[in-house]
Order: structure tokens, then C-alpha cells, then sequence
């Protein structure tokens, strides 16, 4: 009996599989979608999708997102499952963002700081009008060029320590813990965190950084600056014993600058919320950033009573692959597992009936 | 390496077709592609974290002469990583090494300044020119 059950089950699936790849290519008449267009023409999808899985390949990426019919986070899933069949060969030297080769870098807080405002691709200042004259396809003419001044863009938040109002960062070289070989464990300290939030659901973290916003934790945050553009990676591989570039990859990193009545052992000043995601992934950054500063409250002596400020309860949810695994494990059988509840609420109730009765 | 790193497999062997012929070489390890852990620092200055994997290609050769190279290149292109494998081990030798500097990694260096030039170029006429600056200061 059961065994008949398994064979009809493969010939449904295989025959599902089948449907799915149909689906998946659409209308055949109409031409294919391309790993290159994909990576060109959607690249901030493929920039989420590598946020998100937690890996930095841009062709991948596209193939994840072509192979999951534009679901993002089954992208991430594809792409996480993929990175767990290579090696390892060592970890990068920590990027030196304040070196990127700026695409964007804004501030909120300086209207004229040091290099200005570049404000780089963005939707900012679109009217988020439907354009159709993109339905009707063209090449758009070339974007204006002009003479960079070579003005220095040094970091906004170094201009606010010069003061001394911004909590400067300590500096370390401690090896970070790495929730890819160890699971996560609490109290979660801030590298840790990082990684988690970093490879963490965006839409998640918007809504996490969003209820910091509106009163669920204290928060008074100012964008002291976004930048975007292209870092170096570097390794020091042991067969050569020193730093060599391996090439380079596109970062957004966004510094919130939040005010900090003080502490019994710190004076009031500013501190910061960090947020560094692969890719142009700018409300990934500033969200990020948000929930970093939310989640500090502990180490800062703040009160802990906003979901944005539990670790556990931000940490253990973030991360959209775990999440969807769980969630989606509902809809496989439980046949087994429903049988029991049946016969125990049937019990239940046949025991009310029979007291009401009495 | 930075400069081979950044060019993809195509670029270097066309840049080789116009060079002095490499030295054979046999492969001690790879091509292969793996991950590399790439690490950040909070707050952009302070301790290391781990912001996320990417893939790397690495390659080691040893040429008919001896010299040993090693590539390791970003992606999962393994023609570039043996390329540049056979050109780090090729680049340790005097002899072949102006050569190939000049038909090789200075034609790809002066391509990649030249896209890096252009992405500032568009970077800098997105730069916001405040009317008001010099009255506000």
C-alpha cells in the first residue's frame, strides 16, 4: 500500500518538475532571458540575491535567480546550497571601505562635507511615475561625464570623532567568530551580529529597523553617510606569505549616527549603527544599520524591551532561508503527525460531550 | 596580481598573443574554485567581521624553468587563474619580465584605469553643486 503511494508520488513530482521547467521558460516564442541580461538589466536583484545567500558571484547569482523564476529568496536558497559544495581556501584581509572607488556617497547630516555629495544611479528624486517609454524599449542616451577633483571623501563619522562626539570604534584584529562553521550562540557579540544581519532577510530588517523608527526602542537615527561603489579584496595565501589582491567587488555601507544620552562610564555623545551588504543594496544597508544600533542597547547599558533590541529574537529570525525552511517544511506530509492531533481532539471533545451530558 | 585579478581569462590571452610565448608549464594545484571568506570591520574601522563568501579561483604551476606560480583570482574563471599563474611564475624571470610587463600588464592596467576613469567621470557629474556654499560658509 505504501509503496504504491511512494510511485505515484515520484510520477506526480517528476511530472511537476516537468510543469515547473514549462512555467519557468514561459512563452516559447518569445526569446530566452540570458545570464547576462539578467546580471545587466536586473542587477539589483542579483545583488539581493548575493546579499542574501551570503555568497559574492554576480553569474551565479543570475543563474539562481533565472533557475527560481525571479522568487528571491528561493535564489538565496540556491545560491547557499551551491557555496556549501566548495572549499574554503582562507578568509580576506578586513576591506578597507574607506578606500572604495565611489559610486555614491551621501551624507544627511553635512550639507557640505569634505568630497561632497555624489549621488551616483539612484531612484532618489525619480517621480516614481510608470515610465513607458521602457515598455517600448531603447538604448538611453550616454550619462553626462565630468572631471573628478580628486577632492578627499574621508568618512563622516571621522570628522565627528576628530570632535570627539562620535564613540570611536576599538580598534582589533581579533579573529571573528563565523555562525558558517559554529551555530549561533547567546550572547551574540557584535562581529557575530554582523554576519547574521549582513546575510539577513532585507525585508526583515526594514521592518526591524522601521519599528526602531516609530518608538520600539529609543532610537534618534541620522544617515551620517552611505557609500557605494568597488572595494579591494586582498588574502595573504600561506604559500606566499604576503597580501595580494584577488580583484574587487561592489559594497554598500551605510554609517547611522545616533544620539547616546551616555552611561555611568561614557559621556553623551554619538554612537553608531553599521550596515555593509553586497552589491547596491541600499535599504539593506541603512536597515542593517538600524537594527546594529538597536542591538547595541545591551553593550551601551540602554534598556532592552523592543523586539529590535533582542538578539535573539532579530538573530534567530533574520536569516530568510532558515526562516522559508521552516515555514515551507508545513506543506510536506504530516500525515503521521495530524493523525495523532485527530484522534486527540476527537478525544477531547467526546470528554466534554459526555461531562456536559452527565 | 591586482592587475590580472581584475581581467578576465579572454582579455589576458589576447593580451598574450601579442607577447613573447610563455614557458610550458605543468599545474602543481588547480585550477579550482573555492570560497574566500571576504571579512569587514564594524563601523568601517573597527574589529574584523564576516561580511560573506565569494568564490575564488586559484591555480599554482611550475614552468619548464622552475619557477613556480600562483594565481588566485576572484570568480570561477580558470583560464584566467592559470594564465595569471603562468605569468606570476614567468614574471619572476629578468630576462622575460620587461616584455612581458609591456605587452601584458600595462595594456590591462591602462584598460581597467581607463573603465575605473570613466565610472568617476560619471560619478563626478552626479556631484551636487550647492548654489549657496560659498554664502553659508
Amino acid at each position: 500500500m505504501a509503496y504504491v503511494a511512494v510511485k505515484g508520488g515520484e510520477r506526480a513530482i517528476d511530472a511537476a518538475h516537468a510543469w515547473l521547467a514549462e512555467a519557468r521558460r514561459g512563452d516559447a516564442t518569445l526569446p530566452e532571458l540570458s545570464l547576462e541580461q539578467i546580471e545587466q538589466q536586473l542587477g539589483l536583484a542579483v545583488d539581493r540575491v548575493m546579499a542574501e545567500g551570503a555568497c559574492y558571484d554576480r553569474g551565479l547569482a543570475a543563474l539562481a535567480v533565472k533557475q527560481a523564476r525571479g522568487d528571491l529568496i528561493e535564489a538565496a536558497f540556491l545560491l547557499r546550497a551551491y557555496r556549501t559544495t566548495l572549499p574554503r581556501f582562507g578568509a580576506s584581509l578586513p576591506m578597507d571601505t574607506g578606500a572604495m572607488r565611489l559610486r555614491r556617497r551621501i551624507s544627511a547630516t553635512y550639507k557640505d562635507l569634505p568630497g561632497g555629495q555624489v549621488l551616483g544611479p539612484t531612484f532618489d528624486y525619480t517621480h516614481r511615475l510608470l515610465d513607458f517609454a521602457l515598455a517600448a524599449g531603447g538604448t538611453p542616451p550616454p550619462a553626462p561625464q565630468a572631471t573628478p577633483d580628486g577632492e578627499a571623501t574621508p568618512r563622516v563619522t571621522g570628522i565627528l570623532a576628530q570632535e570627539g562626539l562620535m564613540a570611536p570604534e576599538a580598534p582589533s584584529e581579533t579573529e571573528p567568530p563565523d555562525l558558517t562553521r559554529e551555530p549561533l550562540s547567546f550572547p551574540a557579540e557584535r562581529p557575530l551580529r554582523l554576519q547574521a544581519l549582513a546575510r539577513g532577510d532585507e525585508g526583515f530588517l526594514l521592518a526591524m529597523g522601521y519599528s526602531t523608527q516609530r518608538g520600539y526602542g529609543n532610537a534618534h537615527p541620522f544617515v551620517g553617510e552611505i557609500r557605494m561603489g568597488e572595494v579591494a579584496v586582498e588574502i595573504a595565501p600561506p604559500e606566499l606569505g604576503f597580501p595580494i589582491e584577488i580583484g574587487e567587488i561592489t559594497v554598500t555601507e551605510c554609517q547611522m549616527v545616533n544620539q547616546f544620552a551616555g552611561s555611568k562610564t561614557e559621556p553623551p555623545q554619538f554612537t553608531r549603527g553599521y550596515g555593509l551588504v553586497f552589491g547596491h543594496g541600499e535599504r539593506k544597508a541603512m536597515a542593517m544599520s538600524l537594527v546594529d544600533r538597536a542591538l547595541r542597547a545591551r553593550e551601551l547599558g540602554e534598556e532592552v524591551d523592543a523586539p529590535a533590541q533582542s538578539e535573539e529574537f532579530v538573530l534567530y529570525h533574520c536569516d530568510n532561508v532558515e526562516a522559508t525552511g521552516f515555514v515551507e517544511h508545513l506543506k510536506l506530509p504530516h500525515y503521521v503527525d495530524f493523525q495523532s492531533e485527530l484522534e486527540k481532539v476527537r478525544e477531547m471533545r467526546a470528554t466534554v460531550f459526555r461531562e456536559a451530558a452527565e | 596580481m591586482g592587475i590580472l585579478a581584475r581581467a578576465d581569462g579572454a582579455a589576458i590571452a589576447a593580451r598574450l598573443d601579442a607577447a613573447p610565448p610563455l614557458p610550458a608549464a605543468t599545474r602543481l594545484r588547480g585550477p579550482e574554485t573555492g570560497l574566500v571568506m571576504a571579512r569587514g570591520r564594524q563601523g568601517g574601522d573597527g574589529a574584523p567581521f564576516n561580511l560573506g563568501e565569494m568564490t575564488v579561483t586559484r591555480c599554482s604551476v611550475r614552468d619548464a624553468e622552475g619557477r613556480v606560480g600562483h594565481a588566485y583570482v576572484a570568480g570561477r574563471d580558470q583560464r584566467q587563474a592559470e594564465l595569471a599563474a603562468r605569468l606570476d611564475a614567468a614574471l619572476q624571470d629578468p630576462v622575460r619580465r620587461p616584455a612581458l610587463l609591456e605587452a601584458v600588464i600595462e595594456p590591462l592596467a591602462a584598460a581597467q584605469a581607463e573603465r575605473a576613469a570613466a565610472m568617476a567621470a560619471r560619478a563626478a557629474a552626479t556631484k551636487v553643486q550647492f548654489f549657496t556654499m560659498q554664502t553659508m560658509r
